[in-house]
C-alpha cells in the first residue's frame, strides 16, 4: 500500500481531525455513526447526545489543486432527545444509532437518523435570502400599527448570511420493542427499513402512522430466543431484497416479493465455525457487527469481532474471502470479555468508485472489481485497509501527533509476539479505550472519514 | 484457546455483567446479555464437566457410595446416584441447558432470569423433588407459587441455584415473563429447585408449601466425608439464617423474606454474611460485596439475593444471582 509503488496503491495523508483536543472525553461528544451523503460533499456524523453535525466540503480551488476541499461545518442540530418509557420503566438513550442520506432531489438535503426507538426524517434546506419590506411588520418583527401605514409596498428579497437550517419532517415512532440497530433506504427512495433486535419494519417515508412488519424472529417463549438481528441493509439494485445478519454469524436474504412476512429466508449465508477455534467466547466473536453490500450488488461485507468476510451472493456455504483485522487479540478474548471490549461493535466500508473505474460493476470488471479495497476499525486508534486484487492490507493510525496537512500516513504494525521490532506495537501496548468503530469513504473519492471516540479524522489520498 | 480466568470466575463475571446491565441507560440490551449467556453457558458445561470428572475420580476412592455427598441432596443420595453420574453425558443435554442458560438474558428486555442449574433429568430424584421454585420476587408479593403478585413489573428472577451438580435435581426455574409487546404476564415452569439450595441462600428461593418430601434436618442435609466436614459446616454457619432452620419444610417464605428484609436494612451484616461465604467459598468477589452495599440502600425491585461464590471441592457451587 503505502510507499509501495505501484500505480493503483493509494498514499494517505492527514487532512484534518474534527472535535475537542483534550483528552478528557465528554460522553455525549462520543461519535456513534459516520456517514457521506451520495455526492460527497456532506459528511454527518451523530453523537451520543443525540446531536447531528454535518460538515460541507468546500468546492475545489483551482489554485489549490494539490489538495481537494476542506469540511467543515455546515450545520448542528439536536436530532434526539432522551425520553422516558413510563411504562416499561425504562429510559430511551439520545445516542443516534445510524445516520442514512436520503439521495437529493431539490435544493434541501434529507437524512434519516435513529436513535434505539424512533427514527426520525430532517430536511436541511439553506436560506440566503430573507424577504425584507413587510408592510406590518418591522424588520426586527415587531407588528406595526395598522394605522400608521400610509404606503403600501411589495416585499423583496435580499440576500443576507447563509443559514442552515434543520427541521424535522418526519418522526417514525412507535415501532420498536426492541434496540433499533440500522435503516437503509430502498432504491427505490420512498420506503426504507428499520431493524430491531428481534424484527424488521418496512416504512414508506412520507407515511409516518404506520408501518409493515417483513421479519419478525420473536420465539413464543423467550427462553428458546438464541439469536438477535444485528444489522440489516436493502440490496443496492434489488428493490425487494435485503439481507440481515445474526448474532449468530449468519446472513440471510430475504426477497419481499415472496411473502408479506420474510421470516423465511430465501437465501442463509453461514460460514461452518472452525473447531479448532471453539472457546468460551466463539459465539460472541462470530456475532456480525455490520454488512454492507458492494456498490453492485454482487457481494455484500460483514465484520465480526475479528475478521471482515466477502460474500459472493451466490455461495452461501462459505466466503469468498476473509481478512483478518486484529488476529492477535485471540489470545485475548478473555480480557476482552472482562472489559467488555469483547462487545464492540465495528463497522466495515467499501472503497468508494473510483473515478478511473469505467463500470461500477463488479461483474463486468471481474480482473478488477471497482469494490476493491475495504476499510475497518481496530484498538489504539488503528485502523486497517485490505486491497482485494493485491492482498496487501495496511494498518494506519488516527493520531494527533505526527500529523500535518499532507504528511503520509505510516504504516503501523503490531507485534503479537516474540521480540517487537523497532516501531512495532506490542499487543499488550495498545490502548483499547482507543476504539475505531466507524469509518466512511467517500462515494467518488479517496478522501475517508475515521472517528475516533470523540474526533473525527479526515484523509485523503496524497494528489501528486 | 488459553483464557486467564477459570470457569468459576467466568461465571462471576458474567453475572455480573448481567446484573450491571440492568441499571445501564437505555434498559437491557437484549444481544449483549443473550452473548453473556452464551459465556454463562460455555463456562458452566466446562465446569460442570470438571466437576463431574472429579466426583468420578472420587468415587473411585469412596467406592460404598458416600461422596456423593458431594450432592448435597436431601436425602442420602440413591445408590443409584453414582451411575447416573458415570454415566452422565457430557456436555449433556445441550439443547434444553441452553434455552435455559440463554434465558439468563433471552429475556433481557423482557425479564432477568439466570436459570443457570439445570442438572440432566436423568438425575432428578423424586426424593429431593422439591417443587419450589427457584426465583424471588418482591417483598411483599404474595407467597410462593403465585403469579406475579406484587412482583415489580417485568422483573422477576430465577435464582440460578445449583449448578447442575450431580446429584441435585435440576434447579426450577418458574419465571414469570414479563412480554414487552403485548404486556402480559405468563409463568413458565420448569423443573424444581433443590431445597439445599434454598437453604444457601441467605434470602431467597421460597419452596413451595406443600413439598412432596420432607428435606432432611440441615444436620443430615449431607453426608461428609473426611476433608468435608469443615467445609460444610463452615458453610451452614456463615450462612445468614438459612440452614438453621429446623428440618421439616425449608424456610416459609414469610421466614425468609423476613430475614431477608432485615438484612438489606442491616447492611454490614449482610456484607459481612457475604464476605463469610466468600471467604468459604474461596472466590474473589470484593466487586460483588460493595455492590450488594450499594444495592442494598437502594429500592428494591426484587429481592436482592446475595451473590455466591462457586465452592470449592466437595460442596455444590452455587450462583445465586444477585440483583
Amino acid at each position: 500500500f503505502v510507499g509501495a509503488g505501484g500505480g493503483n496503491d493509494i498514499q494517505w495523508c492527514f487532512s484534518q481531525v474534527k472535535g475537542a483536543v483534550d483528552d478528557d472525553v465528554a460522553e455525549a461528544d462520543i461519535i456513534s455513526t459516520v456517514e457521506f451523503n451520495h455526492s460527497g460533499e456532506l459528511l454527518a456524523t451523530g453523537d451520543k447526545g443525540g446531536r447531528v453535525v454535518i460538515f460541507q466540503q468546500e468546492q475545489e480551488n483551482k489554485t489549490q489543486s494539490h489538495s481537494r476541499g476542506e469540511y467543515n461545518v455546515y450545520s448542528t442540530f439536536q436530532s434526539h432527545e432522551p425520553e422516558f418509557d413510563y411504562l416499561k420503566s425504562l429510559e430511551i438513550e439520545e445516542k443516534i444509532n445510524k445516520i442514512r442520506w436520503l439521495p437529493q432531489k431539490n435544493a434541501a438535503q434529507f437524512l434519516l437518523s435513529t436513535n434505539d426507538k424512533t427514527i426520525k426524517l430532517w430536511k436541511i434546506s439553506e436560506r440566503d435570502k430573507r424577504p425584507e419590506g413587510y408592510n406590518l411588520k418591522e424588520e426586527d418583527g415587531r407588528y406595526r400599527d395598522p394605522t400608521t401605514v400610509t404606503t403600501l409596498r411589495v416585499p423583496v428579497f435580499r440576500p443576507m448570511d447563509l443559514m442552515v437550517e434543520a427541521s424535522p419532517r418526519r418522526i417514525f415512532a412507535n415501532a420498536h420493542t426492541y434496540h433499533i440497530n440500522s435503516i437503509s433506504i430502498n432504491s427505490d427512495y420512498e420506503t426504507y427499513l428499520s431493524a430491531d433486535d428481534l424484527r424488521i419494519n418496512l416504512w414508506h417515508l412520507e407515511i409516518t402512522d404506520r408501518s409493515f412488519n417483513i421479519v419478525d424472529i420473536k420465539p413464543a417463549n423467550m427462553e428458546e430466543l438464541t439469536e438477535v438481528i444485528t444489522a440489516a441493509e436493502f440490496h443496492p439494485n434489488s428493490c425487494s431484497t435485503f439481507v440481515y445478519s445474526s448474532s449468530k454469524g449468519t446472513i440471510r436474504l430475504c426477497d419481499m416479493r415472496a411473502s408479506a412476512l420474510c421470516d423465511r429466508h430465501s437465501k442463509l449465508f453461514e460460514e461452518p465455525e472452525d473447531p479448532s477455534n471453539r472457546s468460551f467466547f466463539s459465539e460472541i466473536i462470530s456475532s456480525i457487527s455490520d454488512v454492507k453490500f458492494s456498490h453492485s450488488g454482487r457481494y455484500m461485507m460483514t465484520r465480526d469481532y475479528l475478521s471482515v468476510k466477502i460474500w459472493d451472493l451466490n455461495m452461501e456455504n462459505r466466503p469468498v474471502e476473509t481478512y483478518q483485522v486484529h488476529e492477535y487479540l485471540r489470545s485475548k478474548l478473555c480480557s476482552l470479555y472482562e472489559n467488555d471490549c469483547i462487545f464492540d461493535k465495528f463497522e466495515c466500508c467499501w472503497n468508494g468508485l473510483d473515478r478511473q473505474a469505467a463500470f461500477p460493476t463488479d461483474v463486468l470488471l471481474c480482473s478488477s472489481p471497482s469494490c476493491s479495497i475495504v476499510m475497518t476499525g481496530s484498538y489504539n486508534n488503528f485502523f486497517r485497509m485490505f486491497d482485494r486484487n493485491t492482498k496487501r492490507d495496511v494498518t494506519l493510525e488516527a493520531s494527533r501527533e505526527n500529523n500535518k496537512p499532507r504528511t503520509v500516513l505510516k504504516p503501523r504494525k503490531v507485534c503479537a509476539s516474540g521480540k517487537r521490532k523497532k516501531d512495532e506495537i506490542s499487543v499488550d501496548s495498545l490502548d483499547f479505550n482507543k476504539k475505531i468503530l466507524h469509518t466512511a469513504w467517500h462515494p467518488k473519492e479517496n478522501i475517508i472519514a475515521v472517528a475516533t471516540t470523540n474526533n473525527l479524522y479526515i484523509f485523503q489520498d496524497k494528489m501528486n | 484457546m488459553e483464557c486467564t480466568l477459570d470457569a468459576q470466575s467466568l461465571i462471576s463475571i458474567s453475572l455480573r455483567k448481567i446484573h450491571s446491565s440492568r441499571t445501564q441507560r437505555g434498559g437491557i440490551k437484549l444481544h449483549k446479555n443473550l452473548l453473556v449467556s452464551y459465556v454463562l453457558r460455555n463456562a458452566r458445561q466446562l465446569y460442570l464437566s470438571e466437576r463431574y470428572a472429579e466426583l468420578y475420580r472420587r468415587q473411585q476412592h469412596y467406592p460404598d457410595g458416600a461422596p456423593l455427598l458431594a450432592m448435597p441432596v436431601c436425602p442420602p443420595p440413591a445408590a443409584a446416584a453414582p451411575p447416573e453420574l458415570a454415566a452422565l453425558p457430557l456436555p449433556a443435554d445441550t439443547q434444553d441447558r441452553e434455552a435455559r442458560s440463554c434465558g439468563a438474558a433471552r429475556g433481557g428486555a423482557e425479564l432477568l432470569e439466570v436459570p443457570v442449574c439445570a442438572a440432566p433429568p436423568e438425575l432428578q430424584r423424586a426424593p429431593c423433588r422439591d417443587s419450589s421454585p427457584g426465583f424471588y420476587r418482591a417483598p411483599g408479593s404474595a407467597g410462593p407459587g403465585g403469579g406475579g403478585g406484587g412482583a415489580a413489573p417485568g422483573l422477576l428472577y430465577a435464582a440460578g441455584c445449583d449448578f447442575g451438580s450431580g446429584g441435585a435435581p435440576h434447579c426450577s426455574s418458574r419465571t414469570t415473563v414479563l412480554d414487552l409487546d403485548t404486556h402480559v404476564v405468563t409463568t413458565v415452569e420448569n423443573g424444581y429447585l433443590h431445597q439445599d439450595c434454598c437453604s444457601q441462600c441467605p434470602c431467597c428461593c421460597q419452596p413451595a408449601p406443600g413439598l412432596a418430601s420432607p428435606p432432611p434436618a440441615p444436620g443430615t442435609k449431607r453426608k461428609y466425608y473426611p476433608g468435608q466436614e469443615e467445609e460444610e459446616e463452615g458453610v451452614e454457619e456463615g450462612e445468614p439464617g438459612g440452614g438453621g432452620v429446623a428440618g421439616g419444610p425449608p424456610f416459609a417464605p414469610c421466614t425468609k423474606r423476613a430475614r431477608f428484609e432485615e438484612y438489606s436494612a442491616e447492611h454490614p451484616q449482610d456484607s459481612s454474611n457475604i464476605s463469610n461465604l466468600i471467604s468459604i467459598f474461596g472466590s474473589g468477589f470484593t466487586g460483588l460485596v460493595s455492590r450488594q452495599q450499594a444495592d442494598s440502600e437502594q429500592p428494591l425491585n426484587g429481592q436482592l439475593c446475595s451473590k455466591q461464590a462457586l465452592a470449592s471441592l466437595g460442596a455444590w457451587t452455587r450462583a445465586i444471582v444477585a440483583f
